[in-house]
């Protein structure tokens, strides 16, 4: 194996603004080779992925073709040279048949034009290479993720890829799917094709790949062939720190039941939904991407509207469809999506805190600005918010940050219930843990926490219960003392009829 | 536990699943049939509607629009808008006119030339500002309507070509028939039949459909998506500068005002006719059969007799129309595709 690498990095930086998100990165992939790429959420590893495919240029260091250096100034450059990429999250046309994303910019051509029948049968022939059943006329709106992912490899296949790239392939996969596509990903390697594999779960990379490189903060740790490591080696790097240290949760006795959701059903998006959270209790709702977990979040919160069920807030019944109520009850939602839904960016630090309690604030007809910024104050202190000037915008705090600007907009309404969808998505390792801190001792003071997570050892770490969902549904219920990775994974992924 | 239901379903389901993509492919389908009830209906109440001279001035009246709708539909399916095409048409028609009417030996075809490549060389700057700058193609087009009008204006200072000053042979284009159809209906589903098949059948075409469809993913699919949209905005042009020597032809009279207020009949027409006003699905064909429509629409509300103040209300009206039953089709395909998808999975 000590032969030139088919495509490597040397040295490679690349900053966005002042977020240096990949520090001197080396990293060599080899054919024949399975390569995993682990690190914790936000560590560099899509951004690495993205040089390797051309959509980024790195600011300094060499992207290396067979040993020679090469510029890739597009993805198409990167393609011309043999590269593919599953994208986390898929990339298709919704608009366009099955068969036209495979071969979207590279259609077989016919004397006249693209020859449709020659590109139908060998989508056909892809999938069952692939062993699937899609229809290639099929619109790719509509498919499950799990078939999106299958589109994206068939379109990896037909590109007779050198070097294959995976970013996180497995998140939303079943099972049965995940072996598919291992046996998938063992047949192009046998054929000499050099893969690069990210994925947050290590067994996956350890029953694929022959060598890990780990990144940390941007970083670059170390590059170890697996069978040298262990899983525990692994994770130290990843985390630069033991594991149990991440997640305080306090013990609390549980209350009455502060939140109540009934069969909810909304059609075609999730069925029969039935569940309860406590005051003093952080429920966990995990499942895969695309499971259903915050649009039940979002129906809950009245956002959209539901089709059967009912959802109570302290024995009160809510009226379907109106964020209004639900706030009224006592109904806080910190979305998943901070920048879009969270948060109005380019407003200040305070009027971002007033935003949801704006009738708190009012002296008169007016907003009482001494009392906006009172009230910012007051919560920037009890959230050891690091900023520079209340009347900053929220866009130049960090993630981190951010996210602690959305919970005090919230906490300042007095929430008896605050529903957490991916609460440290994209925040680095240090914030996260307070945030954690934050959520426990909410927990503590009586409010009921549901927690949308996509991260397990924050699901096992902070939740008192377990929800999982699987394709629209409650498929398990699990106790914090029965909750493990393999316990929830497999609810997750559908593997145990619960 | 729901396991085993899948089987059976999966082959018992196949009819359902036609239907819908049937539907969900073919949205010509009504405009067909709302062509069909218009000529049904006002046939019957007048049947002068029916006649070849009323017939003949429709086709008239729709190869224009139609030629544009065409080339904008190129653009709005790339999830951009040209709303300069008007004055595109104006200043083509009226560079034209002048040429003809200043130079009387000059050959007709090289005018005809020298218009189509004065209307794309305007949209090579629509999609330079577009493509290349990144404005937004609503704000970008805003300022070229104005942009391209104003230039019209300035070069005719006041001036009007009348059909006298202009060569018969010219003329003559704008009023011939083969074989009892206009030219210049012949000329827009000649148009028609070529982009309509470059749409279809090229990398180029399909391309355009991606970008529409999800522009991030055209990027990472290796799609030229600046270049493409650029080639969009300069075929649209180069489609609305020989809409305008058409219009100097029909008309014979031309001023600097010619075709103002035009593109929002085009792109009435262009969504009337199915084409997804956020990009990605749509034809030429449908866009053209828009046209039609509107412009049927028109002739038969005056053979019926409506107030023309009234008609203007009416277009407006059945545009919208057209919308909801579009966007009520779209959901009840994006419901059944759901479900379908449900089923399948579980």
């Amino acid at each position: 194996m000590e032969d030139t690498p088919v495509l490597a990095l040397s040295g490679v930086s690349k900053a966005f603004g002042a977020v240096r998100a990949v520090r001197d990165v080396s990293l060599e992939l080899y054919a024949g080779e399975v390569h995993a790429l682990a690190g914790e959420n936000g560590a560099g590893k899509s951004t690495l992925v993205k040089i390797l495919s051309g959509v980024h240029r790195p600011d300094t260091g060499q992207i290396l073709l067979d040993g020679a250096p090469v510029e890739f100034a597009g993805p198409a450059d990167a393609q011309q040279a043999g590269v593919a990429v599953i994208y986390q999250e898929p990339t298709l046309f919704p608009d366009l048949s099955v068969t036209e994303n495979i071969f979207m910019g590279r259609q077989p051509r016919a004397r006249l034009g693209i020859d449709r029948r020659a590109m139908r049968a060998s989508a056909a022939e892809l999938f069952t290479r692939l062993g699937v059943q899609l229809d290639p006329d099929q619109p790719a709106r509509g498919l499950s993720i799990a078939d999106q992912q299958l589109v994206e490899i068939a379109k990896a296949l037909s590109r007779q890829a050198r070097v294959l790239i995976m970013d996180e392939p497995t998140a939303a996969l079943s099972g049965k799917e995940v072996a598919r596509l291992f046996g998938v990903a063992k047949a192009l390697r046998e054929q000499g094709c050099a893969l690069l594999f990210i994925s947050h779960r290590l067994e996956e990379m350890f029953e694929l790949c022959q060598r890990v490189t780990t990144l940390r903060d941007g970083a670059f740790v170390a590059s170890d062939m697996i069978a040298d490591i262990t899983p525990d080696d692994l994770v130290r790097r990843m985390v630069g720190r033991e594991l149990d240290a991440l997640f305080p949760k306090q013990e609390t006795t549980a209350g009455e039941v502060a939140l109540s959701v009934r069969r909810l059903t909304r059609e075609g998006v999730f069925t029969d939904v039935s569940f309860e959270v406590r005051r003093g209790e952080i429920v966990a709702l995990a499942g895969l991407v695309g499971a259903g977990r915050s649009e039940v979040a979002r129906a809950v919160f009245g956002i959209d509207r539901w089709d059967a069920g009912s959802v109570e807030v302290d024995g009160k019944r809510l009226r379907p469809a109106s964020p209004t109520a639900a706030m009224a009850a006592g109904l806080a939602l910190v979305p998943e999506d901070r920048r879009q839904q969270g948060l109005v960016m380019d407003l200040s630090i305070e009027r971002n805190i007033g935003l949801a309690g704006l009738a708190a604030l009012h002296r008169g007809p007016l907003i009482s600005r001494l009392a906006e910024r009172q009230r910012a104050k007051d919560w920037a202190v009890r959230l050891q918010l690091k900023f520079a000037r209340l009347t900053d915008p929220v866009n130049v705090l960090s993630g981190g940050n951010q996210q602690k600007v959305v919970l005090a907009k919230w906490l300042a309404r007095k929430p008896s219930v605050i529903i957490v969808d991916e609460p440290t998505r994209g925040i680095d390792v240090g914030t996260k843990a307070e945030v954690h801190r934050l959520l426990s001792e909410l927990a503590g003071t009586g409010v009921a926490v549901l927690m949308i997570s996509s991260e397990l050892p924050e699901v096992l770490g902070m939740a008192d219960r377990v929800l999982v969902m699987h394709e629209g549904r409650l498929v398990a219920e699990i106790d914090r003392a029965d909750a493990t990775e393999e316990s929830v994974m497999a609810a997750a992924t559908g593997r145990t009829a619960a | 536990m729901t396991a085993t239901a899948t089987r059976p379903e999966r082959i018992t389901r196949n009819g359902g699943r036609r239907l819908v993509d049937l539907v969900a492919r073919v949205r010509e389908l009504g405009i067909l049939a709302a062509l069909a009830a218009l000529f049904g209906v006002t046939g019957a109440v007048n049947p002068s509607f029916l006649t070849y001279g009323s017939l003949r001035d429709i086709l008239l009246n729709t190869a224009i629009v139609a030629m544009l709708a065409v080339g904008q539909t190129l653009v709005v399916i790339t999830r951009n808008v040209d709303l300069s095409v008007s004055s595109v048409v104006g200043l083509s028609a009226f560079g034209g006119a002048l040429v003809l009417a200043d130079n009387p030996g000059v050959p007709i075809p090289l005018v005809i030339a020298g218009c189509v490549a004065l209307g794309a060389a305007c949209g090579a700057v629509n999609g330079l500002l577009v493509g290349a700058a990144k404005v937004p193609a609503l704000v970008a087009t805003l300022g070229t309507l104005y942009a391209f009008r104003g230039i019209d204006y300035a070069v005719a200072g006041g001036r009007q070509v009348n059909a006298a000053d202009m060569p018969d042979g010219f003329l003559s284009l704008g009023t011939r028939s083969v074989l009892g159809v206009p030219l210049l209906a012949l000329v827009a589903l000649a148009v028609l039949l070529v982009v309509g098949w470059m749409l279809r059948n090229l990398r180029s075409g399909r391309e355009l459909y991606a970008i529409g469809s999800n522009p991030e993913a055209a990027v990472l699919a290796g799609i030229q998506v600046r270049r493409r949209i650029m080639a969009a905005f300069v075929a649209n042009g180069a489609l609305a500068g020989l809409a305008g020597v058409m219009w100097a032809a029909r008309f014979g009279t031309v001023d600097a005002t010619v075709a103002t207020g035009k593109e929002l009949d085009v792109i009435a027409a262009v969504v009337v006719g199915g084409v997804a006003i956020f990009g990605g699905s749509g034809t030429v064909y449908g866009a053209a059969l828009g046209a039609l429509l509107l412009a049927s629409i028109t002739s038969a509300l005056a053979v019926l007799r409506v107030d023309a103040l009234a008609q203007t209300a009416i277009n407006g009206a059945l545009l919208i129309a057209a919308i909801v039953l579009d966007r009520l089709l779209a959901l009840r395909v994006a419901a059944a595709l759901r479900r379908r998808r449900f089923h399948d999975d579980n």
